[in-house]
């Protein structure tokens, strides 16, 4: 059942799966390549949202995309862990040759990272930092946890700040408050020209040239890689940060942007049409139940029975619980992020993960309902001559289905609010709003998201109020 | 004649001896109170009777049959049981509680476990098991409009749920009725109407019957036999009269007299 589900959204004919990096230029870029071509007649699924660059060359290496745009220095420092700068025709064969995967010609611009701070800090190099130790830095989680990222660049320039960590979308609006006076950046994001933001120098030249390149399958047939070889030294660093600009603060979607700019260079000459967002909305709740109500029932197919066999093995079940707690304190986002390595992107990741928070409110109410029989009524089965079996029918079972519906609506309340963090790993849902928003700062679109998720929570809490009443013991009923 | 033998019954529970050595031949067709302070063994004994609790040592046999202990059920249906506050299924209708003996007996004797003729005159179950104008007659006859059948048990009276209860232990006609503590949550008004009941049931089927009360009283104006237990000991077993005019020992004599004067 899962299986069909997972491979439901995908038909014979030859679909290009585009990834993108969660963050403005990341889908501005892969927004590109998917407009390339699908003006060629391609057709291309477009797998955004997927996080950081682990989950992508995941995705690209297990063949859950087939290509997506990344950066020379990210691969060489992050995905081959080298030491050094290889050009770029050696980073390809040894991509090739170890990984099965392939690298296009560069796009024409370097994206470095850099730290950036307010101007009135009046600082000019990285190594200035070094005579402010109190300045607060507020880095991005990738960057803190990089090879090529704060440790070694603070150990090269001797900086002695504690960094907080925080998202990069959020980072801009924490620097231009002052809440934080220095931030790592992208050297293309489009908020540092517009805010007279200030990059520091690489004084000390210890980034690596980070050139954007299509990262693609080895397998990709040579027609697409013609195609997409047409952004090859067609960007340049100013024309970047323009279109991140008009991401951010020009309220256009990147659809447009990538449109205007494709047109404007003749690389095609298909104007982007405005697709129906009203059917593509409709299409995210129906993602959202179906990851939702699909992770619950087959929680209940597992913790019904579970929890039937376990209530009266009072020592297996309290391990068993315990063990289900557990999963339950796991934090959403690391569930899923051990997902990746078993079942790649997408929907079944996603809903294998929701099941494991399901089991628990079902199994414990199943559990707790039967055990919480009146031990009086369970006498009194035994006294009428009941088997075991005819107990659990008659008396047991029918006292403890209120207390049943109720673990299993926790667990339908507690997976929609879950599954709109399924978007980080491509499986679609409301959560393409809220994870979208977050990276472009856009509060408007996290709303999108947000509201229609908690609306969907309480409808489905009415609904199962709903049936529970039904459900209720008449005698309950009628009082 | 006898038709509930306990020969030689001893019971612990842990290192506690809740019955030690008890032998006791119950009366056919009559009402035996079972009488003593809290924690006697009272209940124990009852339950050792129906084979809700299987005893340390010693037998019970009911009509000529040891309990056997792999196989109870068929037992169970040949004895009715009747417990305080009733133990009705709040889930069920009153129909539905007092059949439910006649549908667990037929699905275990039409699945081939057991073979159970219930005796004549008893539940002429159809196909289910359920027989309705059975439930009607029961109804009938302990007092309780015939209207009260699909209702639900929490919408009745404490004294008319006992009557259900009372149906209920009815239904396969057992030749023997177990009641522990059958009176004790209701009024004194309702409990005497009971008391008239049971003596009328007696009668018209031909019971059986053995009451655990720790109400010397009732069970004096009630039963034909008293047997007095204390720690898990017969004091004294014998008739009413007997048992009133020549108590046994100190304690049957404390007993009695701390309750009837």
């Amino acid at each position: 059942m899962i299986l069909c589900l997972a491979t439901s959204f995908s038909s014979d004919k030859v679909v290009i799966r585009v990834g993108a990096k969660h963050f403005t230029e990341g889908y501005i870029l892969s927004e590109m390549l998917s407009q390339i071509l699908e003006a060629k007649g391609f057709a291309v699924e477009r797998k955004f949202n997927l996080g950081g660059t682990l989950v992508c060359f995941e995705a690209l290496r297990n063949s859950e995309i087939d290509i997506y745009p990344e950066y020379t220095g990210t691969i060489a420092r992050e995905i081959l862990r080298l030491d050094n700068d290889l050009p770029f025709e050696q980073l390809d064969s040894v991509l090739n040759q170890k990984l099965g995967v392939r690298i296009s010609r560069p796009y024409g611009f370097n994206n470095t990272y850099s730290l950036v701070v307010n101007p009135s800090v009046k600082l000019k190099t990285i190594s200035d930092l070094k005579d402010h130790p109190d300045l607060k830095a507020g880095i991005s989680y990738e960057f803190l946890k990089r090879q090529d990222g704060w440790d070694a660049l603070a150990k090269t320039y001797g900086l002695s700040q504690q960094p907080v960590g925080l998202e990069h979308g959020l980072a801009y609006q924490a620097l231009i408050e002052n809440r934080i006076d220095v931030t790592d950046c992208y050297s293309t994001d489009g908020e540092i020209a517009v805010n007279n933001l200030v990059v520091l120098r690489d004084d000390k030249t210890f980034f690596p040239k980070y050139e954007a390149v299509s990262f693609y399958s080895a397998e990709l047939q040579d027609e697409i890689v013609k195609e997409i070889d047409k952004l090859a030294s067609s960007i340049t660093e100013s024309e970047m940060s323009e279109m991140n600009a008009a991401a951010i603060y020009g309220k256009k979607s990147f659809e447009v942007i990538a449109n205007e700019f494709l047109l404007q260079k003749k690389i095609i000459n298909i104007k982007y049409q405005m697709s129906n967002t009203e059917g593509d909305f409709v299409s995210k709740i129906v993602q959202h139940l179906i990851l939702t109500f699909t992770a619950l029932i087959l929680a209940i197919i597992v913790a019904v029975p579970l929890g039937l066999w376990l209530y009266s093995r009072s020592q297996i079940s309290n391990i068993i619980l315990y063990i289900a707690g557990l999963l339950q304190t796991i934090p959403s986002i690391a569930l899923l992020a051990v997902m990746i390595p078993l079942f790649g992107i997408g929907a079944l990741p996603a809903i294998v993960a929701l099941f494991l928070y399901a089991i628990l409110p079902i199994l414990r109410n199943t559990v707790n309902g039967l055990r919480n029989v009146d031990p009086l009524l369970k006498e009194v089965a035994a006294s009428l001559g009941m088997s075991r079996m005819q107990a659990l029918r008659f008396v047991e079972w029918p006292l403890a289905v209120p207390t049943i519906l109720t673990g299993i609506r926790i667990a339908a309340v507690i997976n929609v609010g879950t599954a709109t963090l399924a978007a980080f790993i491509g499986a679609g849902g409301l959560g393409e709003y809220i994870v979208t928003g977050l990276a472009l700062n856009n509060t408007e679109m996290i709303l999108k998201g947000a509201i229609p998720a908690a609306i969907l929570a309480l409808v489905i809490e009415f609904i199962f109020e709903v049936i529970e009443r039904k459900a209720l013991p008449a005698h309950l009923r009628k009082r | 004649m006898t038709e509930v033998d306990v020969i030689g019954l001893s019971n612990y529970y842990g290192d506690l001896l809740a019955l030690d050595n008890v032998s006791v031949a119950f009366g056919k067709e009559k009402i035996t109170a079972i009488i003593g302070r809290s924690g006697s063994g009272k209940s124990t004994l009852l339950k050792s009777i129906n084979g809700l609790i299987q005893p340390s040592s010693g037998k019970v046999v009911v009509a000529g049959h040891s309990l056997d202990y792999n196989n109870i059920n068929p037992h169970r249906h040949r004895i009715g049981y009747v417990v305080q506050g009733n133990g009705l299924f709040p889930h069920l209708t009153v129909a539905e509680n007092i059949s439910l003996p006649g549908k667990i007996s037929h699905l275990q004797s039409s699945h081939g476990l057991h073979r159970l003729r219930v005796a004549a005159g008893g539940a002429r179950s159809g196909r289910s098991g359920v027989d309705p104008s059975r439930v009607n007659d029961l109804l009938t006859f302990t007092g309780l409009p015939s209207a009260y059948a699909d209702k639900y048990p929490l919408q009745l009276s404490g004294g008319e749920q006992q009557r259900v209860a009372i149906c209920r232990a009815l239904y396969l006609n057992p030749p023997v009725l177990l009641m522990d503590e059958p009176f004790a949550s209701l009024d004194t008004l309702t409990r005497r109407d009971l008391h008239q009941k049971m003596l009328e049931l007696r009668r018209t089927y031909k019971l059986t019957m053995i009451i655990v009360t720790h109400d010397v009283s009732e069970a004096t104006r009630l039963a034909d036999d008293l047997l007095v237990l204390e720690r898990g000991r017969v004091q004294q077993f014998g008739s009413r009269e007997e048992v009133i005019s020549k108590p046994a020992n100190p304690f049957v004599k404390d007993l009695l007299e701390a309750h009837l004067n």
